[in-house]
């Protein structure tokens, strides 16, 4: 096991190992839903919520159930089931007890089972094999970064909508070259702090 | 099946409906694993076959599954498939698992399976729904395929691993780099666009 101190990991998850721009995950709905701001501000919370929660269970569910019964091959399975599992509780205590808040977050708790992010980071957390304080603070800074990664694109796509863009570069690839000039800048904290 | 059907359901998920280029799913995966060709190439076969058995497992059980709990069979199904390809990986090619680290696993979430599945599989017979898994596979191998080839050219100076380039060729640093992928796919969208609206153009001057 490598010793980082949890704070670099998460400064690190943050900014230069961030889920978009260097490991490309959660590329779908970043791209789908960061049209407005609003929108792509109670995505990034929903995320960061679910991938923590979800993170800290599969840490336990993998170091507790999969390494003593030898289910290493199993890994997949059990991880996706831990976090669809979450993600339809999380819908149902919602529902019953924060019905505002679910209105608001509602539609994109489905949308979250099939972010690759949620299940990148548990990955992650196993190949890195960070112990629970890393794991923790991993899964915080990733969602964290995720969610600024996505509100950024929905600020610049808000004000891109005026703009006269090249018919064929309309919609997608602008926002893919945009992301990808984000990437450079991100690029430039790697000589901050480095993980991996 | 008449051939003239099966030429349908791979030009429409190869060309017309390609998931990267127009439906714009699974794009994750094809921006992590570009940077090499063999690893674009493997990942696309891995892809190709998840989907299409998942597609045909997913219609040959439609009938048996509930309704609510669709997703659920559905993510099941598709991990069983991705463990198969993960471990084959381990056994035979022990190096090409570790450069494609979780991505294998990610399979699972990459939206072209559950998109098939879900627009296709679950209301057409089994053998069909296998084809157009497997088109979807190629369109989405295809991408990755173009992609790959500039970035392992220009950031490597190797094709498959072959030295292309002159050896006095420099290398760009930034093809190796994240933010290439982003530009190149973009590249490739912004051309496939311009393609599209030039024959709908056509189409319509023809009428």
């Amino acid at each position: 096991m490598i010793e980082v101190h949890p704070l670099v990991i998460f400064i690190a998850s943050i900014f230069t190992s961030n889920m978009i721009f260097s490991n490309f995950l959660g590329m779908c709905s970043f791209i789908a839903v960061s049209k407005e701001i609003p929108t792509a501000i109670g995505l990034g919370i929903a995320v960061t919520a679910v991938l923590t929660f979800t993170t800290i269970l599969n840490y336990f569910v993998y170091w507790y159930i999969v390494v003593p019964f030898n289910l290493e091959y199993l890994m997949y399975i059990i991880f996706i089931l831990v976090i669809a599992a979450f993600v339809q509780l999380l819908e149902m205590v919602l529902e019953r007890y924060l019905s505002s808040l679910y209105y608001a977050l509602g539609i994109f708790l489905p949308l979250i089972t099939v972010n690759c992010a949620i299940l990148g980071v548990s990955l992650f957390m196993v190949s890195r094999q960070y112990n629970f304080i890393q794991t923790v603070f991993f899964a915080a800074g990733s969602g964290i970064g995720w969610a600024l990664a996505i509100t950024a694109m929905a600020g610049i796509r808000s004000r891109l909508s005026e703009k006269s863009i090249p018919e064929g570069l309309r919609g997608t690839p602008i926002t893919l070259i945009i992301t990808g000039i984000m990437a450079l800048a991100f690029i430039g904290f790697s000589g901050m702090v480095q993980i991996q | 099946m008449k051939l003239s059907e099966i030429k349908k359901i791979f030009n429409k998920g190869i060309f017309s409906e390609n998931p990267i280029l127009v439906q714009v799913i699974g794009i994750c995966s094809a921006l992590a694993v570009t940077n090499r060709m063999m690893n674009s190439l493997i990942m696309g076969i891995a892809l190709s076959f998840v989907t299409a058995f998942s597609s045909f497992t997913v219609s040959s059980l439609k009938d048996k599954t509930p309704k609510h709990i669709r997703m659920m069979v559905q993510v099941l199904i598709i991990s069983a498939y991705v463990i198969i390809v993960d471990i084959f990986l381990k056994a035979y090619m022990t190096d090409m698992s570790k450069a494609l680290g979780p991505y294998v696993g990610l399979i699972i979430t990459n939206c072209i399976i559950m998109g098939r599945a879900e627009s296709f599989a679950i209301s057409n017979p089994p053998i069909p729904s296998f084809l157009d898994g497997l088109a979807a596979g190629f369109g989405y191998t295809l991408v990755l395929l173009c992609i790959a080839t500039v970035r392992e050219i220009l950031g490597f100076g190797t094709f498959f691993g072959f030295a292309v380039m002159p050896a006095e060729f420099t290398k760009w640093t930034l093809m190796v780099m994240p933010p290439s992928a982003f530009f190149i796919l973009a590249c490739i969208m912004w051309a496939a666009n311009n393609y599209r609206t030039k024959k709908q153009l056509k189409g319509v001057e023809k009428k």
